[in-house]
């Protein structure tokens, strides 16, 4: 027989069936969350379910990040019915100005764990693989069953194995490695698939930048984007845990289904074009093109580092006058990271708005809607058609130094070029 | 569960996405009635009005690709829609749209040949697809065992009502 990869390691660990590929496995979860969006669904087919106690609320969470701080009453009437649930369960609630974007706040809480089973009510639950965890997005109803029974099943995924060769420049970060990635799969070339992320290289990319990665691994279709916890997640899972757990491994004689390389030595700064994840270009060779916003920030890149990139091409500089730059750190922590170095009142001398932790504009929610015929650079992970705002709009996908770049050149520019 | 449905196509491409399928910034609701007339609204304007009780939508390869939004297949549902057929499925839509009772079928080869606006058949119970207009039947992919089950009996929220109830009689 052979060996595990990482996704049927973690599966087997938590599972009596066996986890070969296709199988479909009942799985213990380790933890359980969902957003203002698609809790109250979860609550209300809880009910249906004639459940009355969560699993385990030091297990379970409830987090209000898409459309709160609350965008309007309609919002507000749901974002209740999450908080009031929450405190009936006694489950993990945060409020507003000290939570932050999910799958920002819940790693750096110590919720996402080394070798665990993560179910989120959202589809960028795999973010959670930066960790080393088998972290997946699932429905509304999935994941209320979760709540009450602690379980769930799982098709055991195939394995697509990435290898990066070489070393990324320093103008090129996460985002730029898992839109190649994208870009080479297209935007189901991982469908049902566990992505598993190589190369010695990536042990030079900060957390941040892994996680931005594991992010988009459903940008390919796949069920998750894995990397093996190295030092640096041991350590941060070490000193932010909230339980105990065990680091998993890929054994080395695992069968993978597919197989790609990326030549990082090559790689180029890169954004996606309208209107899909998988169109992806190096930034130099858009020519001009023009755009009227630009968004840093959300689950994908609104986290220090993305920050930090950001700031280091804009401090002295100023924004293009025809655009508008939005920077929305994900977390608290991150905000106020920001704030004590300064950077915040960097990004407004060059001309940035700064707010308040919310996914925002990422979904078309607000604080940063688009216009009809309007074009804008975004942080974010989905450039789908009016994904933003206006079904006529545009969004190009882009990293942070990328995305700071075209905000001062008033178009698609490449970091290099400031 | 109606094991036979009749209705008019309505035909799309590959990657069809939840933001289309409903877009976010009709999420501060969950109802069906108030989601259906967004439905397909940032591709297909003429959807929404013209859909009747029973169409089925046909649409090629990583149906429901994006958000994990429940809200996709309730607004389809809710809109009317009394099947899909594709050639795929994205992993969460296809959980998602088992869980809220909305029946799919796997069947590429009909999705190659099945025309905007012909009138299908499909017989949930045999598996098959049948265009009345051009006159052929296909056969669509079988799912697995478990998920068979699942549907046959009645969906997630009694499965997991029948395994709370099993519990508390362990107790």
């Amino acid at each position: 027989m052979s060996g595990f990869t990482m996704a049927e390691a973690i599966i087997a660990a938590h599972s009596k069936d066996p986890a070969a590929p296709g199988n479909i496995c009942g799985v213990r979860v380790d933890f359980a969350f969902a957003n203002d969006i698609t809790a109250p669904p979860s609550i209300k087919e809880f009910g249906n379910m004639g459940a009355k106690k969560v699993f385990d609320p030091a297990r379970c969470a409830v987090l209000l990040d898409h459309f709160s701080p609350n965008k309007d009453i309609a919002s507000a009437e749901q974002a209740k019915i999450s908080r009031e649930f929450a405190r009936e369960q006694n489950l993990l609630f945060w409020e507003v100005g000290r939570v932050g974007v999910e799958h920002a706040f819940l790693p750096e809480q110590g919720y996402i764990l080394p070798g665990e089973i993560i179910l989120g009510a959202d589809s960028h639950t795999c973010t959670g693989g930066a960790l080393g965890a088998l972290a997946t997005g699932v429905g509304s109803t999935d994941l209320a069953a979760t709540w009450a029974l602690g379980t769930t099943w799982l098709r055991v995924p195939e394995t697509c194995r990435v290898d990066f060769e070489g070393n990324p420049s320093p103008w090129v970060g996460g985002k730029d490695l898992i839109l190649a990635v994208i870009g080479k799969l297209g935007v189901e070339g991982a469908r049902y698939m566990a992505l598993e992320f190589h190369g010695e290289g990536l042990s030079k990319l900060p957390l941040d930048g892994r996680m931005t990665m594991a992010n988009m691994a459903v940008e390919a279709g796949g069920k998750a984007g894995l990397f093996l916890p190295d030092e640096t997640v041991l350590d941060y899972a070490k000193a932010r845990g909230k339980r105990q757990y065990s680091a998993i491994f890929p054994d080395r004689d695992a069968v993978y289904a597919k197989r790609i390389a990326i030549d990082l030595d090559a790689l180029d700064p890169v954004v996606a074009l309208p209107h899909l994840p998988e169109n992806v270009r190096p930034a130099k060779e858009c020519g001009d093109m023009p755009i009227d916003q630009v968004f840093i920030g959300s689950c994908t890149n609104g986290r220090m580092t993305d920050i930090e990139q950001a700031v280091k091409i804009l401090k002295g500089r100023k924004v293009h006058d025809r655009v508008r730059l939005i920077v929305i750190p994900a977390s608290y922590e991150v905000y106020n990271a920001a704030l004590e170095r300064g950077y915040i009142r960097d990004l407004t001398e060059a001309g940035a708005v700064v707010c308040t932790p919310t996914c925002g504009p990422c979904l078309g929610g607000y604080m940063g809607i688009l216009a009809a015929g309007e074009r804008c650079v975004s942080t974010s992970n989905r450039n789908f058609v009016g994904r933003m705002g206006s079904p006529k709009s545009e969004v190009i996908l882009a990293g942070p130094m990328v995305a700071a770049a075209s905000a001062i050149f008033g178009r698609v520019a490449d970091p290099r070029e400031v | 569960m109606q094991t036979t449905l009749t209705g008019k196509v309505w035909k799309y491409g590959d990657n069809v996405d939840t933001d289309v399928i409903i877009p976010a910034r009709y999420l501060s609701t969950s109802v069906p009635a108030e989601l259906a007339p967004h439905c397909m609204e940032d591709i297909d304007e003429s959807f929404a009005k013209g859909v009747r009780k029973g169409d089925i939508i046909v649409a090629g390869n990583n149906f429901g690709c994006g958000s994990s939004r429940e809200h996709a297949p309730i607004a389809i549902a809710g809109a009317g829609v009394s099947c899909i057929i594709a050639a795929s499925y994205a992993r969460i839509f296809f959980r998602n749209a088992i869980n809220v009772g909305l029946p799919i079928l796997e069947c590429p080869d009909a999705v190659g040949e099945i025309g905007g606006g012909d009138a299908v058949e499909v017989d949930l119970e045999k598996g098959t697809v049948t265009d009345k207009t051009l006159g052929k039947t296909w056969t669509a992919r079988p799912f697995p065992a478990f998920l068979r089950d699942l549907i046959a009996s009645g969906g997630m929220v009694p499965w997991v009502r029948r395994q709370l109830e099993t519990r508390g009689a362990g107790a």
